[in-house]
């Protein structure tokens, strides 16, 4: 089965894929989620908005339970993962994550980044892992890459493998931490395509960005965020047309002024 | 092999060009300074060594010295004598290292372990460190040589060269750990989170991702310590063991002379320059490849 096509479910299916409850989140004293509260449906597209150090980044590592967090709680598919006595490698397998920085292995081939979690963690052989990893990397224009290191391949092209490496684990939910940030602008449009396909293919996903237009076009809602809370969510179409908030319509225009939008 | 100093595009095998000046592929240089470096570095090193060699030779007791340390026929009659019992060095040197590579690891992985419930192990695995690396390692050879053989167990292995092996590889051990540590920490932590994100448990990603990029940046430092190992395999003649050392010291009593000894240097010098050189070369490699792949 592959990792993105689940045809038999519709989109906007009714139980929340993931539910954050009252979500804090401090580092020292700096507190830098304050109290998220964020529902995102079964392939639902949410994009996370907002100036650096709004919290997008730090809310995306604590869905993954990379951060640990100081209240609330974060349920996945009915599971509270936030409980006591989770086991978070269990978690982590259902969610993946790529980053700004792509973090591949680089020590090892293309195929060895896509297939090492499928081997250790989901236990295939090594054949029918290379055999799910040779059919992803095809799909996204990677196959002639597979026996590559990291190093000798673009930013563009190290980012579609980090894609194809979180993928590889048939995660339900698709985490994006500013997957374009780190990439040189001629690049960042064949890895905005993979998030539309993943999108089309009924992912859901939660993706922080900076990209508006790419938010606008891909989002089924966009949240934006202010010293660490959900200021305000919407359709894209208002949040950029008509936003409420004083600040959101700030923080657009200086996107706007930027020319980013 | 150059003594210029200067321009080195003959290849400078051991390393006299200095370091830190610019890259030598990349620098031309004119072939009338390139004569004029080459007779002045020639120049300088005939005075330096002609010097040195007139100052010892015109000490008053150089004739003495001369017939005690370098003597022609007893060198010719010792070197084949010290090179067999250099066998047992090497013995003590791999068995050691192998014990070694593995237990630095084990005592590096152990000090990094996380969170409050592992506090014994980090202890444990700290307070190690710091005794081994405090006490001198011809007093660990001594110690666990005569005192474990002393107790008088019976089974325990009375066979000396077993316990200078368990000395050596104790004391390095110690050592490696540290730099096991520093390659450890040097790799990013994204490296894990991008690791533990996927699913792996934190020894998976240790295994599978931290420890392999981590060994790889620290091959020089660790060639560094094994050439200290190499060297030290002499402190186990203490406990008689017949080694390179101790067999130096079988034919200097036999002869009253300390050529052997000489013989003893050259075999060291012999066998580590080219494990020095190795080491320097992989350092400039790394280097390099940094420079090339641009800070990450």
């Amino acid at each position: 089965m592959s990792a993105l096509a689940q045809p038999d479910r519709p989109p906007g299916a009714t139980r929340p894929a993931v539910r954050i409850e009252d979500l804090h989140k401090s580092f020292g004293d700096l507190e830098v989620l304050r109290g998220i509260d964020l529902e995102v449906a079964e392939h639902e597209v949410v994009c996370l908005i907002g100036s650096s150090g709004s919290g997008k980044s730090t809310l995306l590592r604590c869905i993954n339970l990379l951060e640990p967090i100081d209240a609330g709680r974060i349920v996945i598919e009915g599971d509270e993962i936030t409980a006591r006595g989770v086991d978070v490698n269990r978690i982590r397998r259902r969610i993946g994550i790529v980053f700004q920085a792509f973090n591949l292995f680089p020590h090892m081939s293309v195929l060895g980044n896509v297939t090492l979690a499928p081997r250790k963690v989901l236990g295939l052989g090594r054949a029918e892992a290379d055999a799910r990893a040779t059919e992803l990397l095809e799909r996204f224009g990677l196959a002639d890459k597979r026996l590559a290191y990291p190093d000798r391949l673009s930013g563009g092209q190290q980012q579609r493998v980090a894609i194809v490496r979180a993928l590889a684990m048939q995660p339900d939910l698709l985490l994006l931490d500013e997957v374009t940030s780190a990439l040189d602008p001629e690049l960042v449009a064949e890895v905005l395509n993979v998030i539309r396909e993943l999108a089309v293919g009924g992912m859901t996903m939660i993706i922080a960005t900076h990209e508006m237009g790419f938010a606008r076009d891909i989002a089924d809602r966009v949240c934006f965020l202010d010293a660490g809370r959900i200021l305000e969510e919407g359709p894209p179409r208002e949040m950029f047309t008509a936003p409420r908030e004083e600040r959101t319509r700030q923080f657009l225009q200086r996107v706007i002024d930027a020319g980013r939008l | 092999m150059s003594l210029s100093g200067g321009p080195l595009d003959t290849g400078d095998l051991i390393g006299l060009a200095g370091r830190g000046g610019p890259r030598r592929s990349q620098r031309r240089v004119p072939p009338g300074e390139a004569l004029r470096s080459t007779l002045i570095a020639l120049i300088s090193t005939v005075v330096v060594f002609g010097l040195i060699v007139v100052v010892v030779t015109n000490a008053p007791n150089w004739p003495e010295v001369q017939r005690s340390f370098f003597d022609g026929a007893i060198f010719e009659r010792s070197l084949p004598k010290v090179i067999a019992a250099f066998g047992t060095n090497v013995a003590l040197f791999l068995t050691a290292e192998a014990f070694i590579l593995v237990f630095g690891l084990v005592l590096a992985i152990m000090r990094g372990l996380p969170g409050p419930a592992f506090f014994p192990v980090r202890l444990l695995a700290t307070v190690y460190v710091d005794i081994f690396r405090a006490v001198p390692g011809l007093l660990v050879i001594y110690l666990l040589g005569f005192g474990i053989t002393g107790l008088g167990i019976p089974g325990v292995p009375t066979d000396f060269f077993i316990y200078g092996v368990l000395a050596l590889a104790l004391v390095y051990s110690a050592y490696v750990s540290e730099v096991y540590r520093a390659g450890i920490d040097s790799v990013h932590w994204s490296q894990e989170a991008a690791a533990r994100s996927l699913g792996l448990s934190r020894l998976q990603a240790l295994r599978y991702v931290i420890v392999p990029q981590a060994i790889r940046r620290v091959i020089p430092p660790l060639l560094n310590d094994f050439i200290g190992l190499q060297k030290d395999t002499v402190l186990v003649s203490s406990l008689g063991v017949v080694e390179i050392f101790r067999q130096a010291q079988i034919l200097k009593s036999a002869t009253f002379n300390f050529t052997p000894l000489i013989a003893v240097a050259l075999v060291f010098i012999v066998v580590t320059i080219p494990l020095a050189r190795l080491t320097d070369w992989l350092v400039a490699r790394d280097r390099n490849r940094q420079a090339a792949s641009g800070a990450q």
